[in-house]
Order: C-alpha cells, then sequence, then structure tokens
C-alpha cells in the first residue's frame, strides 16, 4: 500500500494493519509494541526519509499471520546508516529530546533490519 | 479550581500546578505539538513551576512525546522550578526504564506523593 508523505494517512494504515492484528488475537503486550513501532516508522519515513515532501510516497506492506506480523516501510529519502545513529541512551545524549525512535523499535520488535540503501525498514513481531 | 484545556485538565493544590493529560494515545504529532505548546505556556506564565503531570489516562505514547518532556523538563528547570510525573501506567514506565529517561525525571505512584514531592 502506498501513502503520501502525510500523518494522517499514515495513522490510517496503521489503524488497518492493528485491526488485523488484533482479530487474529495477539497479546495486549504485543499490539502495544506493534504500534509504538508503527508510529515511530511512520514518522521516521515521512519526517526524516521524504522530509514531508508531499511529491514522495511511503510504501507500507504488511503480512500477518497467527505466529508472526513482518511490516516494511519504505520511504523515497536517499536512506540513511542505522549504525550512524548516537545512542540515547548515553550519558551525553540522555538529555536531548530527539532520537529514540529507532531504540524503541529495536527494544519493542523482535528482528529490525534495513536494505542497504537505508531508506527501508522490516520489522518482525512474534505472537507470543 | 479545574480548567479544561484542549488536551489537558489544569488544576492547583498546594501551590502546585496538576497537570492531567486527558489522551488516551500520546502518539499523534500533531496532538503532541498541542500538549507541548499548552504544557510550554503555564510554564512560561510562572515565576518558578512546580508542576505535576498525571499520566493515568496514557496508555500509549512515542519517542516524539517523550522530546516534549524533555523540553518541558530543561524549560521547568531554567525556571528553578520542578516537575514530576505520576501515575505512568506500567507499560509506559517500561518505555521510560528503556530509553534510561526514568533517571532524569522523578517518577511517583501518586498524585498526592508527586504534590508532597515537590512542596
Amino acid at each position: 500500500m502506498v501513502i503520501a508523505s502525510d500523518l494522517r494517512a499514515a495513522r490510517e494504515v496503521a489503524q488497518e494493519v492493528l485491526a488485523e492484528i488484533a482479530r487474529l488475537g495477539y497479546s495486549q503486550a504485543c499490539v502495544f509494541a506493534i504500534r509504538l513501532a508503527l508510529e515511530e516508522g511512520l514518522n521516521n519515513a515521512i519526517r526524516h526519509g521524504n522530509g514531508y515532501d508531499p511529491d514522495k510516497t511511503v510504501e507500507v506492506s504488511f503480512d500477518v499471520n497467527q505466529q508472526r506480523a513482518v511490516i516494511a516501510i519504505t520511504d523515497q529519502g536517499p536512506g540513511f546508516n542505522p549504525r550512524s545513529v548516537p545512542d540515547p541512551t548515553s550519558d551525553e545524549n540522555l538529555g536531548k529530546p530527539t532520537g529514540r525512535g529507532i531504540m524503541l523499535i529495536r527494544a519493542y520488535m523482535d528482528e529490525v533490519g534495513y536494505n542497504p540503501r537505508g531508506n527501508q525498514i522490516r520489522m518482525v513481531k512474534l505472537n507470543r | 479550581m479545574s480548567e479544561q484545556g484542549q488536551r489537558l485538565n489544569v488544576s492547583s493544590e498546594d501551590g502546585v500546578t496538576i497537570v492531567e493529560l486527558t489522551d488516551r494515545k500520546i502518539l499523534d504529532e500533531v496532538n503532541i505539538m498541542q500538549i507541548g505548546e499548552q504544557l510550554f505556556r503555564i510554564v512560561a506564565e510562572a515565576e518558578s513551576p512546580k508542576l505535576v503531570l498525571d499520566f493515568t489516562n496514557v496508555a500509549h505514547m512515542s519517542s516524539s512525546a517523550l522530546g516534549v518532556l524533555i523540553t518541558l523538563h530543561k524549560r521547568i528547570r531554567e525556571k528553578s522550578g520542578k516537575l514530576a510525573l505520576c501515575c505512568i501506567q506500567p507499560a509506559i514506565k517500561e518505555i521510560f526504564e528503556i530509553t534510561r529517561l526514568n533517571e532524569i525525571f522523578t517518577m511517583c505512584s501518586a498524585r498526592a506523593e508527586a504534590i508532597t514531592t515537590l512542596g
């Protein structure tokens, strides 16, 4: 599914994914984690990836079954190197207001990976 | 006396301003900006703000909301004020712990405890 670089459109996609997850009976903790990861991933794609450019889109694909939810979010930005993102939990970064989205995704999802260009995040949550 | 804000319920007790976040989900960027603006206004209008932020209603929040809280904390400290968070649900508390922000913020289990802490 392809959406505009628009947070309202992102919310609608997130609701669709979450509805499917709820239908399949995922635990509350799983729903919490996926909601958070979707929010952070979509925000990153729209804000940092596409820079809110109305001419750019975000592609969201999801494959959800009883065992696991796989979600991929691809933006049209130049991509980034996930290893270059500073650790927001280090003492020198603790007081900074930004930079926690990626670490929260990593903390709450079971698998997180990026494509070589760095403009696609793939997240997996196991239903357990 | 209580004042109904757009996304905040603001009252005061013993010289402490108590702000109850009324949204269940603090995820939407627009909502977060509105909450931030209202909180920053409260701090700007106080000489030495003592603020309790009540999270009773909050079941979901994002990293952007954490960013607003960090900025709020900084502005309060710049005015020699104090901030305490209270009534945080376990799932939300975990976000603070994962990000180590529980080490920055004063977090209390009950509102009365938070008011006493700032008093």
